[in-house]
Parts: C-alpha cells; sequence; structure tokens
C-alpha cells in the first residue's frame, strides 16, 4: 500500500503552546500510521507531558494542526478525545481500587438500560476488552486492588479499549513493572498493534523503546529534534539526541576503594515476605539489590531501616550499640532511607523544599523548640545548588516540582543529615536520563566518600553499571550475592526468577 | 473453602455484632422476660426508623467520599415546615411531599455548596447544621408548632398498641432500605457513587460528571432526611425545632458499625441498616436494664470504636 492510500492514523504538524512566558511547545511534528507503535523520547521538560495533553484534550495547542485519519482533530477535553479515538494511559494508575475489575474496566462506559446495569453484556464488554490484551482469563469480580499493578495496568488499558482508540497513548507504562511483567505487557502491545491501533509509547527505558517501537520520535525544548526507522537508530544516536551526552557516560566510574564493614545483616526475616537475607555492606561499596517486584527486596530494605520488625537474625550497624531499634534509632546512628515511593511516603509534597531536607534534624535547626527557618532555607539554597535542583526557591512546594528535581530534594534529605548507610529504593524511578545521570553520580561520589550505599533497582542495566556487588532476590530470600564481575542481564534473570535453584540445590549436594 | 468461611464471615460482621447485643440484654435475669418479646422487638423496630433512613440517605454520601453533619438539623427543619403546613390545612400527601422537597434542597444547596465552593463537605455541613437549626427555630419562633390532628401521626404507632401488626414507618424503611440497596448495587449510578468515593480522580478521567453527581448524591440523601423528618413529625405529634440534635452522629454511627469507611468506596445498605438496630437495641436494653442515659451514651460511643476496630481486624486477615 502506498502511503496516500492510507491516511496516517494521527499527524501532526507545528503544534506550540505557551503557558505565560514559557514556551513549552516550539513546534512539534508527528506522524505515526495505523499500527504502528511509536515511541516519544525526550527528557523531562522536553515537552512530552505538555504534548500529551495537547493530544489528549487536557490543553488546546495556540498554533498548529492535528489530524486523526485524515480528519481535523481538535478535542474540547479528555473525554471528547476518548470519544474521537485518542485514549491515554497515564503513568499514575487510574482505578477505583474499592471496585471490582470489571466495574473498573466499565467505568463511565457502564452496559445499562434506563440506568439499571446490564450485567451480561457488562461482562460480555469486559471480556472482549480483556481479550484483545490476551488476558482473557482475568477474574473480573475481584477488587482492582487485590491485584498486582501489573495486572491492574492491564485493567487500565482494557478500559482504555473500550472505546475503540485507534490512537493510545502509553505514558511510562513500565515504570512500576519487573522485566517478567512487561514482557506480557509488550506482548499485549503487539496484539493491540496486529489490530491496527496506533500506540504513542512514552518511556526513559530507551532499550524499551527500541525493543517494542518501529519508529521514534525525540523531542528536545519542545521541539521535534529528530525522528525515524528505531531499526536503524543506535542508542548513541537517540541519547545523543536528547541530551548532547554520550550514552558511555551514563555509569560513570568514580575509582573507590572499599574499607570495613558498616552494615552487618545476619539471616533477617520479617513476615509476610522477607525469609531470609544476609548481606554485609562494606564502606566505599555500591551494595546493588536486584530481583521481581514483590521478591522482598524493599522489605528487607525497610527491615534495615527498622521500618518492619525483625522476626529472627539481626541486623547491626557497625559501631553502634545494639539495642531497641526504630527509624529514629537509625537515623540517629547514621543510616538513611530513600523510599520508593516518593509520593506517598518519601515526600511531604505540600511542603515546603527547606522542610523537606531538614526534617529528620530539625532539633538541630531550632532553639527551645522555635524552627529557625533562615537556617533551614540557607541549607536548602545549599543542596539546591550542589544538586542543581530546578525549582523557584528553597520555600516552594515539593509538590510542584519534577520527579528528578523531587528525587533530588528526597536524598539531598539522607546528605543533610549526614547519613553514612545510604539505603536507596529505586532512587531512578521515573525519572528523566538528565537527572538519572546525575544520581549516578552523586552515588558515585557517596562511594568514593567512604558511604555505605544499597540500591534497589528493577532496571538491570543500571544494577549491572552501577553496583560493585549484586544481590539477588527470588521469593523472599536473597539468593545469591557475588561481585558485579559474576554477572549477567541473563544470570540475574535466571536467580531471580528462582531458575536455578534446582541447580543450586544439585551443586550443594 | 477457606476464602468461603472468610467471605461469609466478611459478609456477616454486622450481623454477629447485632447477635452479641441481643444476646447480652437476653441473658440478665432481670431483663429476660421484657426483653425478648414481640412486643419490645415491635418498639425497637419502631425506634428504629428515624435512624435507619436517615442512614440510608448517609450511606449514599459516606460511600461517595463525603459526609453530611447537618441531618439532625434538617430533621428538625423539616418537622417545622411539616407542622406549619398541617396548621394551615394542609392534606397528608401534600405535607410528605412538602416536607420530602424541603429535605432535597438543604441536601440540593449542601451538595452544590461543596461542588461549587471546593470546601470539604465536612465543613461546609457543619455549617449547614447551625444554618438550619436556627432557621427552624426561626420559622417556629423559638417554640414547638402544635396542630390538631393529622394522619401523619399514625404513621409510627398502630391502633392497636397490643396488635401484632407493625406500623407504616418500619414498612416504609425496610421498602425504601431495599431500594437504595438495588439503587447502589444494580444502577450506573450507585456504581459512579462508589467510583466517585473510591478515586475521585479516577471518576472525573472517565467522564464521570462529579460535580453533578455530588450535588444528585446530596439532593437524594436530603429527600432521605426529609423523609426521617416526617417520621419524627408523627412521633411527637407537633413540631420542635430542638428535635434530634446530636442525632447525625447515631446515623454516622449506624453507617460505619455497618462497615463503610469514612473515606469513601465501601458501604453496603444492609450493614447499615444492621448497625441502626444495634445501636436501637442498645438504647432499648439499656433502658430496661434501668441503666441511666449518661451510661447508655458511654456505652454506644464505646461500641462504634470497637465495631469500628473489629471491622479493621477482620479485613486484616482477608488481606
Amino acid at each position: 500500500m502506498s502511503p496516500s492510500a492510507t491516511p496516517a492514523a494521527l499527524r501532526l504538524a507545528g503544534i506550540q503552546k505557551s503557558f505565560g512566558a514559557t514556551r513549552a511547545l516550539r513546534g512539534v511534528s508527528l506522524t505515526i500510521a495505523p499500527g504502528e507503535v511509536h515511541a516519544l523520547i525526550g527528557e523531562n521538560g522536553a515537552g512530552k507531558s505538555t504534548l500529551m495533553k495537547v493530544l489528549s484534550g487536557a490543553h488546546a495547542a495556540d498554533a498548529g494542526t492535528m489530524e486523526l485519519s485524515g480528519q481535523p482533530y481538535a478535542p474540547t477535553d479528555p473525554h471528547d478525545a476518548r470519544l474521537k479515538g485518542v485514549a491515554m494511559i497515564y503513568q499514575e494508575l487510574n482505578l477505583a481500587l474499592h471496585l471490582t475489575a470489571q466495574e473498573n474496566i466499565l467505568l463511565g462506559a457502564e452496559s445499562a438500560r434506563g440506568g439499571w446495569i446490564d450485567r451480561a453484556d457488562s461482562r460480555t464488554r469486559a471480556r472482549a476488552a480483556l481479550a484483545q490484551l490476551g488476558h482473557e482469563s482475568l477474574d473480573l469480580d475481584r477488587p482492582a486492588g487485590t491485584f498486582s499493578i501489573a495486572t491492574q495496568q492491564i485493567i487500565e488499558i482494557a478500559r482504555a479499549l473500550l472505546t475503540k482508540p485507534r490512537v493510545l497513548i502509553m505514558d511510562e507504562p513500565t515504570s512500576s513493572l519487573t522485566s517478567a511483567d512487561t514482557e506480557r505487557l509488550f506482548s499485549a502491545i503487539d496484539r493491540l498493534r496486529a489490530q491496527g491501533v496506533s500506540i504513542i509509547y512514552i518511556s526513559h527505558f530507551l532499550e524499551e523503546c527500541r525493543r517494542i517501537a518501529d519508529r521514534f520520535t525525540v523531542l528536545k525544548d519542545g521541539e521535534t529534534v529528530g525522528s525515524g526507522e528505531m531499526k536503524e537508530a543506535s542508542l548513541d544516536h537517540i541519547v545523543t539526541l536528547m541530551t548532547g551526552r554520550e550514552v558511555k557516560d551514563l555509569y560513570p566510574r568514580t575509582p573507590h576503594a572499599l574499607g570495613a564493614v558498616l552494615l552487618d545483616v545476619k539471616e533477617v526475616a520479617s513476615a509476610p515476605r522477607l525469609r531470609r537475607a544476609t548481606l554485609q555492606v562494606r564502606a566505599g561499596e555500591i551494595f546493588g539489590l536486584a530481583g521481581l517486584i514483590g521478591a522482598g527486596r524493599t522489605d528487607l530494605l525497610r527491615t534495615i531501616f527498622a521500618l518492619d520488625e525483625v522476626d529472627a537474625g539481626e541486623v547491626v550497624v557497625v559501631g553502634s550499640a545494639a539495642g531497641a531499634s526504630s527509624p529514629r534509632a537509625r537515623w540517629a546512628q547514621g543510616v538513611g532511607f530513600l523510599s520508593e515511593n516518593r509520593k506517598e511516603e518519601g515526600l511531604m509534597l505540600t511542603q515546603s523544599i527547606a522542610d523537606n531536607i531538614t526534617l529528620t534534624k530539625q532539633e538541630a535547626f531550632s532553639r527551645f523548640g522555635i524552627l529557625n527557618g533562615g537556617r533551614q532555607r540557607e541549607t536548602a539554597n545549599r543542596w539546591i545548588a550542589e544538586l542543581n535542583v530546578k525549582c523557584g526557591g528553597a520555600t516552594q512546594a515539593i509538590g510542584q516540582l519534577s520527579g528528578g528535581n523531587q528525587q533530588k530534594v528526597a536524598i539531598a534529605r539522607l546528605l543533610e543529615h549526614p547519613a553514612r548507610i545510604f539505603l536507596l529504593d529505586e532512587p531512578t524511578r521515573g525519572i528523566d536520563v538528565g537527572s538519572k545521570a546525575q544520581i549516578y553520580e552523586l552515588i558515585g561520589r557517596l562511594a568514593a566518600a567512604g558511604k555505605a550505599v544499597v540500591v534497589i533497582s528493577s532496571y538491570l542495566p543500571e544494577v549491572l553499571g552501577l553496583c560493585d556487588t549484586i544481590g539477588v532476590m527470588c521469593r523472599g530470600e536473597l539468593a545469591a550475592v557475588r561481585p558485579r564481575a559474576q554477572w549477567s542481564e541473563a544470570e540475574i534473570m535466571r536467580v531471580a526468577t528462582g531458575s536455578n535453584a534446582a541447580a543450586a540445590k544439585a551443586e550443594n549436594e | 473453602m477457606k476464602d468461603t468461611v472468610k467471605k461469609i464471615l466478611a459478609k456477616a460482621g454486622p450481623f454477629l455484632g447485632l447477635l452479641v447485643v441481643v444476646v447480652l440484654f437476653s441473658v440478665p435475669a432481670e431483663t429476660r422476660e421484657f426483653f425478648l418479646t414481640y412486643h419490645n422487638f415491635k418498639t425497637i423496630f419502631t425506634q428504629t426508623v428515624i435512624v435507619a433512613i436517615g442512614a440510608l440517605g448517609m450511606t449514599m454520601i459516606i460511600v461517595s467520599g463525603g459526609i453530611d453533619l447537618s441531618v439532625g438539623s434538617s430533621i428538625a427543619f423539616t418537622s417545622v415546615i411539616g407542622a406549619q403546613l398541617i396548621q394551615k390545612g394542609w392534606g397528608a400527601a401534600p405535607t410528605l411531599f412538602a416536607m420530602l422537597l424541603s429535605g432535597a434542597l438543604i441536601g440540593l444547596v449542601n451538595g452544590a455548596a461543596i461542588a461549587a465552593l471546593r470546601l470539604v463537605p465536612f465543613i461546609i455541613t457543619l455549617g449547614a447544621l447551625g444554618v438550619w437549626r436556627g432557621s427552624a427555630k426561626w420559622l417556629a419562633d423559638n417554640q414547638t408548632v402544635n396542630y390538631d390532628a393529622s394522619p401523619i401521626n399514625g404513621w409510627m404507632t398502630t391502633l392497636d398498641p397490643q396488635s401484632y401488626a407493625l406500623p407504616a414507618g418500619v414498612w416504609v424503611s425496610l421498602v425504601l432500605a431495599v431500594f437504595t440497596s438495588l439503587l447502589l448495587r444494580n444502577t450506573v449510578f450507585g456504581r459512579h457513587v462508589f467510583a466517585l468515593g473510591s478515586n475521585e480522580a479516577t471518576a472525573r478521567l472517565c467522564g464521570i460528571p462529579t460535580t453533578r453527581l455530588k450535588i444528585g448524591i446530596y439532593a437524594l440523601a436530603g429527600a432521605f432526611f426529609g423523609l426521617a423528618g416526617v417520621f419524627q413529625l408523627s412521633r411527637l405529634r407537633q413540631g420542635d425545632p430542638t428535635v434530634a440534635v446530636g442525632l447525625e452522629l447515631d446515623i454516622i454511627a449506624s453507617v460505619i458499625i455497618g462497615g463503610a469507611s469514612l473515606s469513601g468506596g465501601v458501604g453496603t445498605v444492609l450493614g447499615s441498616m444492621i448497625g441502626a438496630l444495634i445501636m436501637a437495641v442498645l438504647r432499648n436494653g439499656s433502658q430496661l436494664m434501668g441503666w441511666p442515659t449518661y451510661f447508655q451514651e458511654i456505652i454506644i460511643g464505646l461500641v462504634i470504636i470497637v465495631a469500628v476496630l473489629v471491622d479493621r481486624l477482620r479485613q486484616g486477615k482477608q488481606a
């Protein structure tokens, strides 16, 4: 078929959008064929979110044209966009967790006759949507909140499919998925592609984009700076387009030497998920924890930090008297914890950057219980400059910052404290490549300064690129701890999925 | 198998609570012969009517993630309106209709204020509590509104106190409970109420008209509160602007004891009705035991806390 015979599923030309003096989009062009998976790539602040908001009808463009299957397309709001054939899957899942899977799929588009729910038809439609994704066996009557994140995402995609979209936009769909779940999502995307649905796939994981996308477009500073066939482009080329930074610079190797053991975890267990883990982390060591989601990595970190109770075994922070442990006691021992759940647990989103950074040691910033706001701000400003946090000042509420900048503030809290053992749970989740590189560099500097760092990451190139020692968890146990040189992505996956358990047993006998 | 047992336990939770309080008052020798009789239960059912009808409206509101603190005032206001209309010679049917309408209007105003001013329901209805209580007193010139007679007076009693028949109010409550349950479980409106309470952002994202829905919920619940006012009038046989002070707390407690979550998204009509019955049985039993009212208040306060605690333990085990 010649290109002129089939109109593009979606064609954008010269899209511009300004907010006050800020020109978020300066001229974006994008063409997507029916049944094409198109990766939209760019650092945070490149204009991806604004472009998606224009596409999904949340904002109107100032200039430029949009066509959907050859027809002019100008949605008035997200609901209108959905009806016209453009559906969006947001990075943060949007489910009513108390409602069943079926109710969530049909939310806002219920099968009803005169206001009464038609149960048989509801079921048929929900099943059909799930079948499109290859998940027809999902239990439709279970509350959405009882499913794994990966399945919740499938439910959300099924909901988007209900309106028979021609274009489906997925924003960072794998940011909280394990490798295995990502594969399941990809096979669902493949099915949709075969059905002629066009997909705009936004991700910071370039390897993923490479695997799943047919074509790509790179945005930088609100403009299209490149596009092409995914097969023909090298990762280096794409990263250079995005950042002007060479890919080999992503995981900087700061020279660091291993010192004495700082953290000694012996046979520790914590119900319900953590069954057994033994590890030692030395001064100047970056220790990576890999494994599937639910393998107990976060539980291990929480147990070390005394957020979860130790049911068996022992956590020793070397150089501190053993005794009753609590997160408060851990901070006092120089242990800092960075939650994977930045928005719900890690930060007080409505509070200022200064308050967030100094939260663990506000006594130090106060006299007779009265806080010295000036000194708090001074300290905050120092970290803002040091970590290159993009913000409007130390008093700005942290909820207004981008994910990468929020994460820098969260880490600044640990640095300010100051901690000597850093427990970092998914420190680079959902943040752009530029911020990631800065965080890698920061972790390298910490190790060089003789700190012990434990990093959880679901992104294997990151674990392999960053860490000195890697421990892999499987079903609540820390299954293997080895120096980085003895690991590969395949080997980590083999241990994480338990496929070597039988082999290891045979070896021991 | 184990899951089925758990499911049944979760469903039966409020029933077990009711069973416990009933057994509690059936055991002591001094109350046994008075408590566990048909006529005493007829009294309990009749005493439950006002709280039960209020709890039906409140269940919708709480499931949607809201709260209404102005129910007691709303009941007083509508009962004053009703008494004045009867004074003017209105018949039972138009008076009933006018009272439902005024209840619905109060709810409509509450809902519209919550949606338009974007204030939390707690604040708006706390304000409304004062506004409508004051308005009721103003309207009634700060005294009870008396009238000669009205068929409405007969809706909370039976002609012959020894009769086995239940008064009209009990039947109306039952029919309304079935109606509300079907409404919440089987209609698009009902599903949207749950969606709104479970995750408002998601509801809006899915194209549910959340503003209109909120106003609708408060207005419909307001009509229920107006009906509760009708039965309040029937029981007192006069319009009293100082009646039902603090009744909203009994109503909210019934819904919570029945398993609803104050953060929204969870709740059942059946649970709320059982919750209302538990409250009525506790009051009735305490009176039969000869306990002073302050003692009843303490017990009911503790029961609310225990009920929610038990509910949380039960759900914790489920997960």
